[in-house]
């Protein structure tokens, strides 16, 4: 299912990104367990702060590595993040 | 080739601080070790923050705050509080008997991430009978309460011939409780519980049953509980492959400050795992013997020597090869390639000759009088 562009989205109370110098990554903690995330998966994740729409985050990413056309990447990581509960969306 | 992989090295990623064997309840299944009662010499303080100090350093990242019951050292917002400014994940692995909301909250405030509940089965009486306490109605309190104060919670159920045939109930109740996870854990049967096999062990028809409701049930509560079905090796034809492989992954530190690989591993004989009062981690980790004993595949017998699944499992888990066989270098048993998986047939068949006598023989509970009875 689509995500509307102008979802807020929010990282998961239940779940903690952190940097992990050990690993030079960045990794999501829960109970028990660790998932070592990529460059543009962190750098996705970072900015679901409760604030920024997903229209939105996918413009920050673009200026950010200084390129268009994300829109189809961002939006397929972002939904697999949902699926995880990694992060939910506000109305 | 196959199997031709070398041994696998890293740091410790979980360390297991068991901060105390001391425990209001008496699980028959306890996995601490039978003998704990005369390992009561508990770390201090400082010795658990130098400890967390140093595992962090070499990479660890995730936290479990065991024991025994946890709750009863008096310094855990302050180990906590240290383990959370160096950046842990801290797991508390907890009876929940006696957490007040007051303790919920400060330890929160503290920095604790997620606490993981047990309950023994979803009713009142033989919830009470296996914990040896009456803690039922308590501890569902203490559930609603953790969700209530927003930590992520685990209930943990461990699964035995007592219980098994309540596994719907046990699903409705942590659906009820507001669990975010479930983790449906067979019986391993190591320290209580290997004592009390006979006793504790269910049939493989029971094991089917009880799994094939445990699925559809996920189905159910899909993105709202997560359960974790821990598998009854016993009923495997091959070994897991335990603690991620020895010396990969996990550090255990014991009540005494002992060391281990794996929380069992103090029943190896001449295994002399270090203590943390006299080395460093990294110290432990990299050089000591017990560390390094079965870190690579030259311990190995036939068939594991030369087997192309040895890279997967590592030949399985080193105390239940000792536990059952006696020699702790063996195949472990649960393999159907192992010379000696007979064992664990004659176990099965055992428990289950046992489950139809008249008068079956009692569970030998956890506490401290059975502790040093059976020491002795």
């Amino acid at each position: 299912m689509a995500i509307a562009p102008n979802t807020r989205l929010a990282f998961s109370p239940l779940h903690r990104l952190q940097w992990e110098e050990s690993q030079n990554k960045y990794v999501i903690l829960y109970p028990e367990g660790m998932v070592e995330l990529n460059l543009p998966a962190a750098e996705t994740l970072k900015l679901c702060d409760g604030t920024l729409t997903l229209k939105e985050i996918v413009l920050a990413l673009e200026t950010q590595f200084e390129t268009s056309g994300l829109w189809d990447d961002i939006e397929e990581l972002v939904h697999s993040a949902l699926e995880h509960g990694w992060i939910r969306t506000l109305s | 080739m196959a199997g031709s992989e070398p041994y696998p090295r890293g740091n410790p990623r979980w360390l297991l601080a068991e901060l105390t064997y001391a425990c209001p309840l008496q699980c028959p299944y306890c996995s601490n070790p039978i003998d704990y009662a005369k390992h009561s010499n508990e770390l201090s303080t400082d010795d658990w923050l130098r400890v967390f100090t140093e595992a962090r350093a070499m990479g660890a990242v995730q936290l479990g705050l065991s024991g025994g019951e946890p709750l009863i050292r008096k310094d855990l917002p302050e180990l906590i509080r240290h383990a959370r400014g160096l950046g842990y994940y801290i797991n508390l692995i907890t009876s929940g008997y006696g957490l007040s909301e007051e303790k919920i909250v400060a330890l929160k405030e503290a920095g604790l991430d997620h606490i993981q509940i047990s309950i023994q089965a979803p009713e009142v009486s033989l919830n009470n009978y296996l914990a040896g306490t009456e803690s039922f109605e308590e501890k569902k309190s203490v559930a609603r309460l953790i969700k209530k104060h927003g930590y992520p919670m685990v209930l943990c159920v461990v699964i035995h011939r007592e219980n098994i045939h309540l596994m719907q109930e046990i699903l409705e109740m942590a659906e009820e409780l507001g669990a975010d996870y479930l983790e449906l854990a067979n019986t391993q049967y190591y320290g209580w519980a290997h004592l009390n096999r006979d006793q504790l062990l269910p049939n493989k028809e029971q094991f089917e049953q009880a799994e094939a409701i445990a699925q559809a049930y996920k189905e159910k509560v899909k993105g709202r509980m997560k359960i974790y079905y821990v598998v009854p090796d016993l009923y495997e034809d091959r070994p897991k492959a335990c603690m991620n492989g020895w010396g990969t992954t996990f550090l255990t530190v014991a009540p005494d400050g002992m060391a281990l690989p794996c929380h069992e591993a103090r029943i190896l004989p001449g295994l002399n795992c270090p203590n943390v009062k006299d080395m460093s981690i990294r110290e432990i980790w990299e050089e000591s013997d017990a560390f390094n004993r079965f870190r690579n595949f030259e311990w190995m017998q036939e068939p594991c020597k030369t087997c192309p699944e040895k890279t997967k499992d590592f030949g399985g888990c080193r105390c239940q090869a000792f536990l059952m066989t006696g020699d702790m270098n063996a195949t472990d048993p649960v393999c159907s390639l192992s010379p000696k998986r007979s064992v664990v047939k004659d176990a099965i068949e055992h428990a289950a000759t046992s489950a139809k006598e008249p008068n079956q023989k009692p569970l030998v509970f956890r506490n401290s009088k059975n502790s040093k009875l059976l020491d002795g």
